[in-house]
């Protein structure tokens, strides 16, 4: 905070930086972050402190809450929604895996193959983001209802009997069933994974394709060897974008699912919002965004690229 | 063979239009369904045709209230946030300083933060400070995590900016304000316009955030979420539907004027 309102060091030498004005220059740049920072800091950093406070917290609603760093309240949450958390992150996985199989070709197609439709087919991507998200989730409802065309489909094809054997659906059922959660997740957060993907394939240079096909680099050569290397940024970012916001989400797991598909953003939201338990609800939020920044940093490191921002 | 060797050269577009369809399929079961007459309280199963919803979209109770509420919180937002944001992307574009680090990190947290973990926040803030829950607590959240979306934006479109122009107006006489005004804004533009329309969409159609902290208050997506438990009316999807095509042609005809522009130029 204080680092604002002082005088700032006197700038470094730098060579790719413009030249600040002459008068009041110095101070300019805080006073064009004062407003938004402050907002930043008041209604996002402070209220990461008061949930922090709140996980340590005992006490109850009647009598209020007091801080006694009651930190059992992170073992007791941890213990009792382990299950929703193995959930969140195997859902959130598998829809990430599947949103990256199902968006890579898109982003492709609108990278290199769509010609004049490309910005027809942008649209189309982009579009559905304007009809509200939670519209779109219940039309799921329909498309998987129990004896609809998708489901009758499935069964024709035995695949139910293999993704029953797998635990993915229930009988003839598709609603209520991990495969519907893992499918709205999906559906909701593919286009989160296709916009990075295809700004990263657009910026490869196409001659790069001509020269690997020169040295007699088949396709699949071609793409393993030199798209997808290059497109690495996007994959990374993609599936960033995609595995946050669905290890948080709590809406597809509610319309699309049963009881047995809690995810963790469930619990957080009937904790908060009906049982009131606040200092369990607040300590499962902190585990959950420490897992995945934690999962984050890991893979960020592994991947190897480091400037996403 | 030739079918083959078709099929092969196409994978790639034939898999794509497959995912296309599988993220437009929602769409069109929305836009359908708009024209069902359901016979329960669920518009989840197809009856029979009908116009009802079309000719009557406010005909239920609150729906349309709470679409001119979350109209409203779209639009302060927006203009909260993009304010906001465009003032800190020309900040980091174009200037050094301290804190600089701790800035682009405190910019970047709430894109990573599952929307979740920033309600429950947001909402112990609130309930600590004895907030009345409802439009205030909505909007302060709206433009909250509204900001760093348009930053992103923004810095893109300065970083790309030239700052050769901003000199040759300078010693063309302009001053720092007419420079300001007639040069760099008209060229920052595009990105201020790209956060803004992402801002207003972000707002518009926010649940998770929205479900911790707006007390009684429903805005449209809180709507539809209750309607998922009490009966969905036909109207939800005539809004929806509405929605799209108004989007679609909004599109289009903003590219249709690029166009133009671009072509004028050359």
């Amino acid at each position: 905070m204080s680092t604002l309102t002082e005088a700032p060091p006197p700038l470094a030498p730098d060579a790719t930086g413009p030249k600040p004005p002459k008068r009041r220059g110095r101070l300019t740049p805080y006073w064009l972050l004062l407003p938004g920072i402050l907002w930043l800091l008041l209604f996002f950093a402070l209220p990461m402190i008061y949930q922090a406070s709140t996980s340590v917290q005992t006490g109850s609603l009647e009598t209020g809450y007091k801080v006694t760093w009651h930190f059992a309240t992170y073992w007791d949450a941890l213990s009792a929604y382990w299950p929703q958390f193995v959930r969140s992150v195997l859902y959130a996985g598998t829809a990430t895996i599947l949103c990256l199989l199902l968006g890579y070709p898109l982003a492709y197609l609108i990278a290199f193959r769509a010609g004049r439709w490309r910005n027809l087919i942008m649209i189309l991507v982009i579009a559905p983001f304007f009809t509200s998200f939670l519209i779109r989730t219940l039309a799921w409802k329909t498309i998987l209802a129990d004896g609809g065309p998708v489901v009758g489909a499935l069964d024709t094809l035995h695949v139910l009997d293999v993704t029953n054997w797998l635990g993915w659906t229930a009988g003839d059922r598709v609603l209520a069933t991990p495969l519907a959660v893992v499918c709205g997740l999906t559906y909701n957060f593919l286009p989160f994974m296709i916009l990075p993907l295809y700004t990263s394939l657009e910026r490869i240079d196409g001659r790069l394709h001509e020269a690997a096909g020169d040295l007699y680099a088949r396709p699949w050569t071609t793409f393993r060897k030199v798209t997808f290397p290059l497109s690495m940024p996007g994959v990374v970012s993609g599936t960033l974008l995609t595995f946050i916001p669905a290890a948080g989400d709590y809406v597809n797991a509610d319309l699309l699912g049963s009881t047995d598909t809690r995810m963790v953003g469930n619990v957080i939201q009937t904790q908060f919002l009906r049982v009131l338990d606040y200092p369990t609800a607040a300590a499962l939020s902190f585990i959950l965004m420490a897992a995945i920044l934690l999962m984050v940093t890991l893979y960020i490191r592994r991947s190897g690229t480091e400037d996403l921002v | 063979m030739p079918f083959v060797n078709w099929l092969k050269r196409n994978l790639v577009v034939i898999a794509g239009l497959l995912t296309l369809a599988y993220l437009l399929l929602p769409n069109i079961v929305v836009t359908v369904f708009s024209f069902n007459k359901p016979k329960g309280r669920f518009n989840y199963e197809w009856q029979q045709f009908s116009l009802d919803a079309w000719k009557d979209p406010c005909g239920v109770s609150d729906l349309c209230g709470s679409l001119s509420v979350s109209l409203q919180i779209a639009f302060w937002a927006t203009l909260g946030a993009t304010l906001l944001g465009t003032l800190i992307a020309f900040a980091l574009v174009r200037y050094r300083f301290r804190a600089r680090g701790a800035v682009n990190s405190l910019i970047f947290l709430p894109m990573a933060m599952p929307e979740v973990v920033m309600a429950a926040s947001l909402l112990t803030l609130f309930l600590n400070m004895g907030a009345q829950l409802g439009f205030w607590t909505i909007l302060i959240a709206h433009i909250m995590f509204c900001l760093s979306f348009v930053v992103t934006a923004v810095k893109a479109r300065v970083m790309s900016m030239d700052p050769k122009l901003e000199e040759a107006a300078r010693d063309l006489y302009a001053g720092p304000f007419q420079t300001f005004l007639r040069v760099t804004l008209p060229i920052a533009a595009p990105g201020i316009a790209a956060g803004a329309l992402l801002a207003f969409a972000l707002s518009f159609d926010d649940f998770i955030i929205t479900n911790f902290n707006a007390g009684s208050t429903v805005t449209f997506p809180m709507f539809v979420w209750g309607s998922a438990q009490r009966g969905t009316p036909v109207q939800i999807n005539v809004i929806g539907t509405a929605m799209f095509v108004v989007a679609v042609l909004f599109v289009l005809v903003s590219m249709a004027v690029g166009n133009r522009r671009n072509r004028h130029k050359a």
